[in-house]
């Protein structure tokens, strides 16, 4: 208990949409550790883009408890969330989700210029992010320039330097093939290896099979909450699709 | 104070989207521009009619007799009376309130025909008797020589002074009149100097440039007026209303001539303060027009950059979404649209108030160009059409306001966008 990162105690969400009011989360419990790397899987509808933006405090909760990094997250003001973000989170979405109009440096860059770092410093920070991810000679390219993996790993650098506790990462692997989803998944683990806990949404049972412990969301709660054994094994990959 | 990433986004932002990112601008560039158009027109009629006017005398006011319309003391209504000597004696005695007093006498007889001749030159000239107190209330500058003095209305010099369009006719360009004789309705009369007024935008009777003005007393000796006086201007001490004493002024003047104290037609009387009071508040009407349309054509032009603001920050949902989520605080978002606002409103006034500037400089040029054209005696009534400093950093400070003012709500919208909705929009 004492390294858990993400812990989430009976949390219930609901959407009111006119007088009807849509039970999304129905008491969920989480607890995430230091250094975990975590993936919720379940179908559309389940909750689990919910319980990610309650997680990533794009969205508020409506009963329970969620702690990050043993701080109680509660309804605050916009600046406080956006401090917390920035201080905590990173962000990978499937749609990368870049700036068009800013180069890949620019990306990068991006949350430290919230932290109001200045731009020489924060720019060859971003380079030094760049470099680990093979991006070093695509710095002063536009997204529009850049491929689909190359656009993820961007994205990738962009969650990293901020020097998160945490990333979450909506189907990073969504909207590519299967050898750049390879490639990316890699790039997260090595992550993961430098002690970020990751969480990864994702409905490919290939993706879940690379990450240490699998949740299972079904209509708003928890359906099964399982550690991988099989961890970074090809195989079991196999073995887990035959359970289902 | 210059960050580029901010500044990246407006241009981009502008740069993509040129033809709405003008004519969204042109409303607030059309607003300073008639607004300072027509500051610059205003202060060009404010000017043009001062100009003409500003040495006159204000607390002047002028009275002279008219028939009367009551029977009083036995006499009829309708009978026809003069001022005299004496009149101007008794009001200097009896009325604290008055400063100068300036007696005249209107020529008219005199003034038929060709009355004035030199060798083989002749024109033909109004006549006006004149205390040099005159010169208080109607002031003049010399071309040449002096005015008429106290020992010329003494003595009863047969002296004259001219106007400059006399001048003109009866001498030789460049020929000193000085102690010069000219024949004026029969009688030689040595010019003493030529005048110029400074006031062309108040007439008397007649056109002071073709005027030759003589001593009072001179006057009513030569030509036979006898006691007359036709009429007069007088101006009232430092703090003594002008209104209150013509009023005191009438009081006498009725009293001495036997005309019933409530006849108010019998006495024809101008007072200069009050025009000058009602032209003050003509003027600020005007202004207050203009600036009642032009900050209406600004507002206009705000609302244009407010609406197209709002488009802006719809297209950019995602974006702004993606910066949430990554941390910036909503106080960046809303810096930025007002920015970005603000930029385009000033830009857009900036060249308003330089292209109305360059208008208004053109019609100068032009206006300054046509009045050397003109005739002399031509009158103007508009000149110097301009905007002062102050009124041009005034409306830069509005166009800020403006800017900020139009950026409020976008920005508000901008806020209110919540990251999970503008990450879901696809």
């Amino acid at each position: 208990m004492d390294n858990s990162i993400i812990r989430v105690e009976t949390l219930h969400k609901s959407y009111v949409n006119g007088s009807n009011a849509l039970h999304v989360l129905k008491g969920v419990d989480l607890d995430i550790r230091q250094g975990e790397m975590v993936s919720i899987m379940g179908s559309s509808g389940s909750g689990k883009s919910t319980l990610l933006n309650i997680i990533g405090i794009l969205d508020n909760y409506d009963a329970g408890a969620y702690y990050l990094d043993g701080i109680k997250i509660e309804k605050m003001s916009e600046t406080r969330a956006a401090r917390f973000r920035n201080k905590y989170i990173g962000f990978v979405f499937q749609s990368f989700n870049l700036i068009s109009f800013k180069n890949a440096m620019e990306n990068v860059a991006l949350p430290l210029y919230y932290q109001k770092v200045s731009r020489k410093k924060r720019n060859m920070i971003a380079l030094e992010y760049l470099e680990k991810l093979g991006l070093r000679e695509w710095a002063h390219h536009l997204p529009s320039e850049l491929s689909g993996g190359q656009k993820q790993r961007v994205a990738i650098a962009r969650s990293l330097i901020s020097k998160p506790k945490v990333i979450l990462a909506d189907e990073p692997t969504g909207a590519l093939d299967s050898v750049t989803s390879t490639e990316v998944m890699e790039i997260l683990k090595e992550v993961n290896a430098t002690g970020i806990s990751i969480i990864i949404v994702t409905h490919e049972n290939e993706i879940a099979a690379q990450t240490q412990r699998i949740i299972r969301l079904r209509d708003g709660i928890i359906e099964s909450n399982e550690v991988n054994h099989n961890f970074s094994n090809e195989v079991s990959a196999g073995v887990l699709l035959e359970q289902r | 104070m210059f960050d580029k990433d901010r500044w990246q986004e407006i241009f981009i932002a502008i740069k993509q989207n040129k033809l709405r990112s003008v004519l969204t601008a042109f409303g607030v560039f059309w607003g300073i521009f008639m607004l300072v158009v027509m500051t610059g027109s205003g202060n060009g009629l404010v000017n043009g009619v001062t100009q003409g006017t500003a040495n006159f005398a204000s607390n002047s006011a002028f009275m002279w007799t008219q028939n009367t319309t009551k029977p009083y003391k036995g006499f009829r209504q309708g009978r026809w009376w003069n001022f005299n000597n004496r009149d101007m004696e008794i009001i200097r005695d009896q009325v604290p309130g008055v400063d100068v007093i300036a007696p005249r006498l209107q020529g008219w007889d005199v003034s038929q025909g060709e009355n004035v001749h030199r060798g083989l030159r002749s024109g033909s000239f109004t006549v006006n008797g004149d205390y040099p107190a005159y010169n208080l209330i109607d002031p003049s500058e010399m071309i040449h020589g002096r005015f008429l003095n106290e020992m010329d209305i003494h003595l009863r010099r047969k002296v004259c002074i001219i106007g400059e369009r006399v001048y003109e006719v009866m001498f030789e360009r460049g020929e000193d009149p000085v102690g010069q004789y000219m024949k004026v309705s029969g009688v030689y009369f040595q010019v003493v100097g030529v005048f110029r007024t400074l006031n062309p935008n108040i007439q008397l009777g007649s056109n002071k440039s073709e005027s030759i003005y003589v001593p009072f007393t001179t006057m009513q000796q030569v030509y036979n007026y006898g006691d007359r006086v036709h009429y007069f201007g007088f101006t009232a001490k430092q703090g003594h209303s002008v209104a209150e004493t013509a009023e005191q002024v009438m009081a006498v003047l009725k009293n001495n001539h036997s005309v019933a104290p409530d006849d108010k037609d019998a006495i024809g009387h101008f007072n200069v303060e009050e025009m000058v009071r009602t032209m003050t508040y003509l003027f600020l009407g005007i202004n207050v027009l203009i600036w009642i349309v032009g900050i209406g054509t600004l507002i206009a032009g705000a609302v244009g950059i407010s609406n197209i603001m709002v488009v802006v920050v719809k297209e950019r949902t995602k974006e702004i979404g993606i910066q949430r989520a990554i941390g910036a605080r909503p106080w960046t978002i809303v810096s930025q649209v007002l920015t970005e606002s603000v930029f385009l409103t000033t830009i857009a006034g900036f060249i308003g108030l330089s292209l109305g500037t360059l208008v208004l400089h053109g019609v100068d040029t032009a206006l300054t160009h046509s009045q050397a054209a003109m005739p002399a005696d031509e009158q103007v009534f508009f000149t110097n059409p301009e905007i002062g400093v102050t009124m041009a950093v005034a409306s830069l400070i509005i166009l800020v306001i403006t800017g900020l003012i139009a950026g409020l709500i976008p920005a508000q919208k901008a806020v209110r966008i919540k990251p999970i909705e503008a990450l879901r929009h696809e």
